[in-house]
C-alpha cells in the first residue's frame, strides 16, 4: 500500500511524515519521533502502557494507526513535564507514594491518570480503582498508585 | 490515606528512611532506557517463525519466498545457527550441573506450540513478521505429551534422550520408613493438590540487541536482564569470545521476577546471528510470543500426608511432589526444585517427615524461575493444615498455635536438615491475627453465614531462605570512587528490575562513607564499568550489596579521615566525618569538605599523609559466610464468595513480615505489595492453560488475566524486626510476598466453602472452579 502523508502536533511540536498506513501511532511515536517514553506491553490494547492523549483524550497508541492521528494533537508522557523541567503534579504524587517500581507501565499510567483527573477532579476510591483498571502494573500491587491518584486529586492542580 | 510517616532511623543515617527513589525522575518522565529504546546505526530486526503444533517432526524449511521479500536480510534455521554454539551453560548452576537440552532453534522436531524454528532478519519488525509468514515448514504431527501429570506413564517421549520423560528426581528418606508413624497415628489427613501453570509475566517482555564488531572481535549486548554479568559470561562461552571482549549493558528493565535471570533460546539465537550480520540485531518479544514461549512456572502437584496426635500435634508429614518442566526448562529444574521438599516442613515442629520430588518433561513451554520458585511447599502445607483443622474439628489458627515454632524453639533444624535461626514465625502470625481481630472476624462470619453469605479467612506462615551462598551468588563486589570534585560514584553489578537497587545502594554508600546522599550517584548494569556480580535473584541484593558497600567503603572512609586529620593537624581519632564534611571534634567550624579532601587526594598529592595512596577510589568484594539468611512472614486474607457466580472478592489482606532492619521501608513495602498481588493472581486468575492437543489457550491479556486495581484489596502491613546474621542485619524481602499470598487466598476461599464440605484440589479458583465445587458439594442446584 502507498505511504500516506500526515501532519500532526506531538507535544506541541508540528511534525510532517510519510508513513505506511499500517504503522501504529505507538511505533510512529517511538521510532519516527524518538519518543520512547510510550511503552508497548501487549500491543493488543489491554495493558495500557502505550496510553497517550489524542486531542486530549486518553487512547491506546497500539490500537491507533499513525494515519488516524493526521491533523491531531498528540501528547505523550514526555509532553506532561512542566516547561521549566521537573515533574507534573501527577508525576510528583507517583514519586511521593512509591507508585512505580520497574517503571515500564508508568508512562501509560501517568498519562491515563492525568486524563482521568481532568474529567474527575474529585474521584472516590472506587472511581480511582475503576479508572486504573485499564492499566496493568506487575510490580506495585497498585497500592502506591491508588494513594498517588488520591493525593494528586487532593492537591487539586493535577492537570 | 496520608503518606506513610517518616520512619526514624538512627540519627544521621539514611538507611532505614524513606529516601525518595533515585530512579523515579527518569522513569516518570519517559526518559528511561529499556532495551527496546536502544537504537544502533543500521540496526536490523528479528522475528521468529514458531511451531503451530505441540509436537511434530519437520524436514527442510523453505525460506525462499521469505528471502525474496524486499527488506529481508536473512532467514536462519537450526542448520545455520545451532552449529555456532561453543559452550552453553549458566554460571548460576555451573559447568558440571546436569542440564536439560537447549538448542537455539528447533532441529528436526518441534516440542511445544511456540517452539522457534527459524529466525527472520529484516529492516524492521513489520517486514520481519511479513516474511515469517512466508516461511514454509512441513510439520508431520506426533502425539504430544501435554499433561505432565501422566507423562511418566506415557509411551511418547518429549526428548528421546529422556525416555519416560523424567528429568530427574530427588527424595529424602524412604516413604515406607514413616509407615509405622502413620499407621499408629490417631489422625491422618491426606490431600492431593494441583497448582496450575502461570508465570512471572513482566510488563516488559523479553528483548535483546546484539552488535558484533568484526575487526576487533567485540560483542556489545543490550539486554533486559536481572543479571548482566550472567548474560556476559554466557555470551562469551556461547560464541567462544573472550569475556573481556563482551560488554553487556542493562539500563532499565521492565520487571523480571525470575523470568530474566538467564538468557533463553531466543537470546542465544540473536547472539549467534549477530556475528553473521553487518549491523546490530534487535529482537523484542511481543506479548503473544511471551505467553507462548517465555516459559511457565508453578505447575506442579503434590500428595501431602500429615499425621496428628489427639491434641492436633503434628507427628509426621510427607510430600510426594511432581513438577512440570515443560519441553525446555531454563535451567534444569532439578537443583532448585529440591527446595520444595526441603522447605515443606515450614515454620512448624514436625518431628519426622520425608519427601519425593520428580521433574517431568511435557510438550509445553519450559519452566522458568518465578519469585519464590519453591512456593509449592507453602501451598501444599498450608492448604492441608486447614483441611486437617476442619477434619479434626480444631480452629485452623489454634491448630497452628499448637504446632508453630516459637522463640524458645530456636535455633532449630527442620526434619530435612534445614537450620533455622533469626526467625519469628509465631510473632508474625500473632501480629497479623491481631491486626485482623480474628475473633471479631469469626463472629462476623457466623452472622454472615446465617444470612447465606459465604465469608472466609485464610492464613499462610512461611520461612524463606534468602541471600543463599551458591557459588555464583556467594560474593558481591563494589567500586566506590570519590571523584576529584568530591562527588561519589558507587559501581555495583546491578540487575535492578524495579527492585530500587539504585536507591538502596546510594543510601548504603552515603552511610558507610559519611557522605551527604545528594553527593552520591550509582552506576549499575554495564559490565564494562561494574564489578562482577550475580544480579537480582534469590532475594539477595539487600544483604549482598550492603556487604559489598560496607567492605569497600570502610577503607575509603579511613583514607578520607586520614587526609583530613593530616591537613587539620589533629589525630584521626579527633576527626568526625558526617554529611561530606570533616570536622575536628568540638570545633565544628574547623573542617574540610569532601571536595577539598578529594582535591588533596588527586591534585595536592605532596600534601597527602606519607603512607597514603593518591586518589580516592576503592574496590572490595564481600563474601558471605552464611549459607542462607532466613526471613519469614504471615499472610492473612479474608474473602467473600458469591455462591451464584463463584466470584471471590478479597475483603482484607494483611501481611506481617520480618525482613530485619529495612534499608528503605517504601522499597520493602513495594516488594511485599507486588509479590502479594502476584500470588493473588496465581490463586484466582492467571492460567497458562492448554487444550488436550497442547494448544495454548491464554496467549493475550484478554485470556491471561493479571490482577487489576479493581480486584486487589488494600494491603495492610505489620513488621516484626529481628536482625539476621548478615550485613546490617538485613534479610531478603523480594520474593516472600509471592510465596505467602496464594496459599492464604486459597485457604480463605476454602474456609468460605467449608460449610458445604467442599475441598479444593485444583487451582486457580476461577468463578467456574468455585461454582463447580459448590455444585459437587450439593450447595448449589446444578
Amino acid at each position: 500500500m502507498t505511504d500516506v502523508d500526515i501532519r500532526l502536533r506531538v507535544n506541541g511540536v508540528p511534525r510532517r511524515a510519510t508513513v505506511p498506513p499500517r504503522l501504529t501511532l505507538a511505533d510512529f511515536l517511538r521510532t519516527d519521533c524518538g519518543l520512547t517514553g510510550t511503552h508497548l506491553g501487549c500491543e493488543h490494547g489491554v495493558c495500557g502502557a502505550c496510553t497517550v492523549l489524542l486531542d486530549g483524550e486518553a487512547v491506546r497508541a497500539c490500537l491507533v494507526f499513525a494515519v488516524q492521528a493526521d491533523g491531531a494533537e498528540v501528547t505523550t508522557v514526555e509532553g506532561l513535564t512542566p516547561p521549566g523541567g521537573g515533574l507534573s503534579a501527577v508525576q510528583t504524587a507517583f514519586r511521593d507514594h512509591h507508585a512505580l517500581q520497574c517503571g515500564f507501565c508508568t508512562p501509560g499510567l501517568v498519562v491515563s491518570v492525568t486524563a482521568f483527573l481532568a474529567e474527575h477532579p474529585r474521584p472516590t476510591d472506587e472511581e480511582i480503582r475503576e479508572a486504573l483498571s485499564g492499566n496493568l502494573c506487575r510490580c506495585t500491587g497498585y497500592q502506591g498508585i491508588v494513594d498517588a491518584v488520591r493525593a494528586a486529586a487532593e492537591r487539586g492542580d493535577a492537570v | 490515606m496520608a503518606p506513610p510517616p517518616e520512619q526514624k532511623a538512627p540519627v544521621g543515617r539514611y538507611t532505614g528512611t524513606r529516601v525518595p527513589r533515585v530512579e523515579d525522575a527518569r522513569l516518570l518522565t519517559g526518559a528511561g532506557t529499556y532495551v527496546d529504546d536502544v537504537v544502533r546505526p543500521g540496526m536490523l530486526h528479528a522475528c521468529f517463525v514458531r511451531s503451530p503444533v505441540a509436537r511434530a517432526r519437520f524436514g527442510a524449511v523453505d525460506v525462499s519466498r521469505a528471502l525474496r521479500l524486499p527488506g529481508v536480510h536473512a532467514v536462519l534455521t537450526a542448520h545455520d545457527l545451532n552449529p555456532g554454539v561453543h559452550e552453553q551453560w549458566y554460571s548460576l548452576n555451573g559447568r558440571d550441573d546436569p542440564d536439560t537440552p537447549r538448542p537455539p532453534l528447533a532441529e528436526d522436531e518441534v516440542r511445544f506450540v511456540g517452539d522457534p524454528v527459524a529466525m527472520v532478519v529484516a529492516d524492521d519488525r513489520y517486514i520481519a513478521e511479513d516474511a515469517a509468514e512466508l516461511v514454509v515448514v512441513d510439520y508431520e504431527p506426533l502425539p504430544p505429551v501435554v499433561d505432565y501429570a501422566v507423562a511418566l506413564q506415557s509411551p511418547e517421549s518429549v526428548h528421546a534422550s529422556h525416555p519416560g520423560n523424567l528429568v530427574g528426581q530427588l527424595a529424602g528418606r524412604p516413604m515406607a520408613d514413616l509407615g509405622p508413624v502413620f499407621d499408629n497415628a490417631p489422625h491422618v489427613v491426606s490431600r492431593t493438590l494441583h497448582q496450575q501453570a502461570h508465570g512471572p509475566v513482566p510488563l516488559e517482555t523479553r528483548g535483546i540487541v546484539a552488535e558484533w564488531t568484526a575487526a576487533p572481535g567485540e560483542m556489545t549486548v543490550w539486554a533486559s536482564s536481572q543479571a548482566p554479568h550472567e548474560v556476559r559470561s554466557f555470551c562469551a562461552r556461547l560464541l567462544a569470545v573472550d569475556e573481556n571482549r563482551v560488554r553487556v549493558v542493562v539500563r532499565d528493565t521492565g520487571g523480571g521476577f525470575g523470568q530474566k535471570v538467564m538468557p533463553q533460546r531466543e537470546e542465544m539465537c540473536v547472539m549467534l546471528a549477530a556475528v553473521r550480520l553487518p549491523a546490530a540485531l534487535k529482537w523484542i518479544e511481543d506479548r503473544q510470543e511471551h505467553l507462548l514461549a517465555a516459559g511457565q512456572a508453578r505447575h506442579e502437584h503434590g500428595e501431602v500426608r500429615m499425621a496428628f496426635d489427639d491434641d492436633g500435634r503434628i507427628l509426621a508429614a510427607t510430600l510426594d511432589h511432581v513438577q512440570d518442566a515443560g519441553a525446555y526448562p531454563t535451567p534444569s529444574p532439578v537443583r532448585s526444585g529440591i527446595a520444595v521438599g526441603l522447605l515443606f516442613p515450614g515454620p512448624y515442629r514436625i518431628p519426622e517427615g520425608t519427601f519425593s520430588s520428580r521433574f517431568v518433561f511435557s510438550n509445553t513451554s519450559g519452566r522458568v524461575a518465578y519469585r519464590g520458585p519453591w512456593q509449592f511447599e507453602s501451598m501444599a502445607r498450608e492448604v492441608v493444615l486447614d483441611a486437617a483443622a476442619r477434619r479434626l474439628g480444631i480452629d485452623p489458627v489454634e491448630l497452628r498455635r499448637r504446632n508453630m515454632l516459637r522463640h524458645e524453639d530456636l535455633p532449630t533444624v527442620n526434619c530435612h536438615g534445614m537450620p533455622y535461626d533469626h526467625i519469628t514465625p509465631y510473632e508474625t502470625f500473632e501480629q497479623a491475627l491481631e491486626m485482623l481481630d480474628y475473633p471479631a472476624f469469626r463472629r462476623e462470619q457466623e452472622h454472615a453465614r446465617a444470612e447465606g453469605r459465604l465469608l472466609g479467612v485464610g492464613t499462610c506462615t512461611y520461612v524463606e531462605p534468602t541471600a543463599g551462598a551458591t557459588p555464583f551468588h556467594s560474593t558481591e563486589g563494589a567500586t566506590i570512587r570519590v571523584e576529584p570534585s568530591g562527588k561519589v560514584s558507587v559501581h555495583v553489578a546491578g540487575g535492578s528490575c524495579g527492585n530500587s537497587l539504585e536507591t538502596t545502594v546510594v543510601q548504603l554508600t552515603a552511610d558507610a562513607l559519611g557522605a551527604a546522599i545528594e553527593d552520591v550517584g550509582t552506576v549499575q548494569g554495564d559490565t564494562a564499568v561494574t564489578p562482577f556480580g550475580g544480579g537480582t535473584g534469590g532475594s539477595r541484593s539487600g544483604s549482598m550489596t550492603a556487604g559489598a558497600v560496607a567492605e569497600t567503603a570502610a577503607g575509603l572512609r579511613a583514607r578520607i579521615l586520614a587526609i583530613a586529620a593530616h591537613r587539620l593537624e589533629v589525630s584521626v581519632d579527633d576527626v568526625e566525618f558526617v554529611r561530606s564534611r570533616a570536622t575536628v571534634k568540638g570545633r565544628p567550624e574547623h573542617g574540610l569538605t569532601l571536595a577539598e579532601i578529594a582535591d588533596i587526594a588527586y591534585f595536592q598529592v605532596h600534601a597527602l599523609p606519607p603512607d597514603l595512596p593518591a586518589g580516592l577510589e576503592a574496590s572490595g568484594r564481600y563474601r558471605t559466610p552464611h549459607p542462607m539468611i532466613w526471613a519469614n512472614a504471615t499472610h492473612v486474607c479474608t474473602c467473600e464468595v458469591d455462591p451464584r457466580t463463584g466470584a471471590v472478592k478479597l475483603l482484607r489482606y494483611i501481611v506481617s513480615e520480618d525482613c530485619g532492619p529495612m534499608i528503605n521501608p517504601s522499597v520493602v513495602e513495594g516488594q511485599i505489595y507486588g509479590g502479594t498481588v502476584q500470588g493473588i493472581g496465581g490463586a484466582l486468575y492467571e492460567h497458562l492453560a492448554h487444550d488436550d492437543d497442547g494448544n495454548p489457550l491464554a496467549t493475550t491479556f484478554m485470556d491471561y488475566l493479571l490482577p487489576t486495581a479493581t480486584e486487589v484489596p488494600v494491603i495492610e502491613l505489620g513488621h516484626v524486626e529481628t536482625h539476621g546474621p548478615g550485613p546490617g542485619g538485613h534479610k531478603g524481602v523480594g520474593e516472600g510476598g509471592a510465596i505467602g499470598s496464594a496459599p492464604a487466598v486459597v485457604n480463605a476461599v476454602a474456609d468460605a466453602l467449608a460449610p458445604f464440605g467442599a475441598e479444593i484440589t485444583r487451582l486457580p479458583l476461577t468463578p467456574a472452579t468455585v461454582v463447580g465445587l459448590l455444585e459437587r458439594s450439593g450447595a448449589v442446584a446444578v
